[in-house]
């Protein structure tokens, strides 16, 4: 495969975008990744965040949306973080938290978080943090044909689940799926 | 100084778990790794703090690890306190990431646990960057170990988490679980038959990503490939971890599928091809890094294959003892390239013969 820019050289970087279900491949040579910005050292999906970045600001002025000039905690400023693709502090998430779903939106398929929390966090998180663990425990127990165990685990399930909400809000924000 | 310096040595000296060519789909997967970001709250990320608020957080953690039953018995190395080339000795071990050996070195640290199996970086791209890195296709038991630390770090540490956001980390790339699950392929056979292209195309499509043996940006040598997962938000950790082992596990057939193809239609010239590697590896008095990979990548398909009687860790060992930077510590001094490419010959001769010994005689 030859490189989409100079069209000369094997293309060895292979950039996907993925936004609203428009899936848009960008494949490249070093050299010209290089001159497009996309940093090779860096950690991957770093190219798409920053292919992502160079789009955000536009996005935001279309939006109306002014992101605050600087992170109160740490003073960082969302030039800062355009420029390196790093926040300074956990509270800039807080900060440029409109900027940032539509980015995360960009690179994740997603913007909202489900998985663990540490046991120290709110009970509410703890609560999901452990439905999601014994969620796991009951298709594992499902599959090995432990039938009673997996009939217990149901019933905690039960009990932690909150009431369904209506369809398409709780995944709303996904989509993409890595299957 | 000579405390770390000790430490290093003893390293050396012994073989990581993940090299021992063991546990499921060994043949063909090399390793498997859990990676898990982390940050403290109330703390800069480390790019953008004081060296005083980095050394802070180094010390919290320090103390956090100290009484991780996890890490009872491991190493506790400063990266100020080492020189260049013991800092990459631990990148060539996959003990510390290339970024964390490269940048300003003050108040970064690494700590290793048991057997290599388990690394702690301190102060990288994020406060915490915790690893589990394990011999086979094993990434749920990896999981398991690597949420268990996290776990018994956690009684000493505040993370920065939010509900909606998960844990937060420098680059929001990692945002979310904050986890990277990635397995090493050997896949020698998918690229003889020009089809690791269209595999690794397909990787990327199931929202993975491929990269060369010393992970992010680097290139494949030695047919050797990283697949990892790329969103690490949005999906629970296990759901992730298993999608990666689902799909490593289906290369992983296709690889098989390749071997059988050629062993079947073209053996003759595939073992010649090995026994050729071989001979060149146990006999030359020069070597570069490259041309080593690229051999001991074929000889560790010919004792997969059956073909060549050595065992499997010796080779998984040499791709790592004859780096440059392994080289110089047996050597006791920095050494030249030309000095190294002798060097290397020297290791991986007395290596293979030894190991033939071992075996009980070379030739088919």
């Amino acid at each position: 495969m030859t490189c989409d820019l100079c069209g000369e050289r094997e293309a060895t970087v292979h950039l996907t975008e993925i936004i609203q279900d428009e899936s848009r491949e960008l494949h490249l040579c070093e050299p010209c990744a290089r001159e497009k910005g996309v940093k090779m050292d860096a950690p991957f999906g770093l190219a798409d965040l920053m292919t992502g970045l160079t789009d955000l600001g536009a996005t935001l002025e279309q939006s109306g949306i002014a992101p605050p000039t600087a992170c109160p905690q740490c003073g960082l400023r969302f030039e800062d973080f355009k420029r390196s693709g790093r926040l300074g502090c956990g509270t800039c998430y807080e900060t440029f938290q409109r900027g940032l779903a539509l980015l995360l939106r960009q690179v994740h398929g997603a913007s909202r978080h489900i998985g663990k929390a540490p046991a120290a966090t709110s009970p509410q998180a703890k609560r999901e943090a452990e439905l999601e663990g014994l969620k796991a425990r009951l298709k594992q127990a499902v599959k090995s044909e432990a039938f009673e165990e997996a009939a217990t685990l149901r019933d905690r399930i039960g009990q932690l689940e909150p009431p369904p909400k209506p369809k398409g809000t709780r995944r709303g924000t996904r989509h993409r799926s890595a299957q | 100084m000579a405390h770390a310096i000790e430490a290093l040595s003893s390293l050396q000296r012994q073989t990581g778990e993940w090299l021992r060519g063991t546990g499921p789909h060994a043949a063909i997967v090399m390793s498997s790794r859990i990676r898990l970001a982390r940050n403290l709250a109330g703390h800069r990320f480390p790019h953008w703090a004081t060296k005083r608020g980095r050394a802070q957080v180094r010390a919290a953690v320090e103390q956090a690890a100290g009484r991780a039953p996890y890490l009872a018995q491991a190493l506790l190395l400063h990266l100020e306190e080492l020189p260049g080339v013991d800092r990459l000795f631990l990148v060539e071990r996959h003990l510390i990431s290339r970024e964390h050996a490269d940048g300003d070195a003050a108040e970064r640290a690494v700590i290793i646990g048991d057997r290599e199996i388990i690394a702690v970086m301190v102060n990288e791209e994020d406060h915490v960057r915790l690893q589990v890195l394990q011999s086979g296709l094993n990434l749920r038991e990896g999981w398991a170990i690597a949420s268990e630390l996290d776990r018994q770090l956690e009684a000493d540490l505040a993370y920065a988490f939010s509900p909606a956001w998960g844990y937060l980390t420098c680059c929001p790339t990692n945002v979310g679980t904050g986890l990277r699950a990635s397995a090493m392929l050997h896949l020698p056979c998918l690229v003889m038959t020009k089809q690791i292209n269209r595999v690794l195309h397909a990787i990327t499509k199931l929202g993975l990503t491929a990269r060369g043996l010393y992970g992010e940006g680097t290139e494949a040598t030695g047919n050797f490939f990283q697949i990892s997962n790329q969103v690490s938000l949005g999906r629970a950790e296990p759901e992730l971890v298993d999608a990666l082992e689902r799909i490593a596990g289906q290369v992983v057939q296709q690889e098989e599928a390749a071997r059988e193809a050629i062993v079947t239609q073209n053996r003759e010239a595939l073992e010649d091809r090995i026994w050729r590697a071989y001979g060149t590896l146990k006999s030359a008095h020069i070597i570069t890094s490259a041309e080593t990979t690229d051999l001991l990548s074929l000889v560790r398909l010919g004792v997969d294959l059956g073909i060549v009687p050595l065992d499997r860790a010796t080779i998984n060992t040499l791709f790592i003892t004859t780096q440059p930077a392994h080289l110089q510590r047996w050597a006791g001094r920095s050494l030249a390239s030309r000095e190294r490419d002798v060097r290397r010959a020297q290791l991986l001769r007395e290596s293979l013969a030894a190991s033939a010994g071992r075996q009980g005689g070379t030739t088919p």
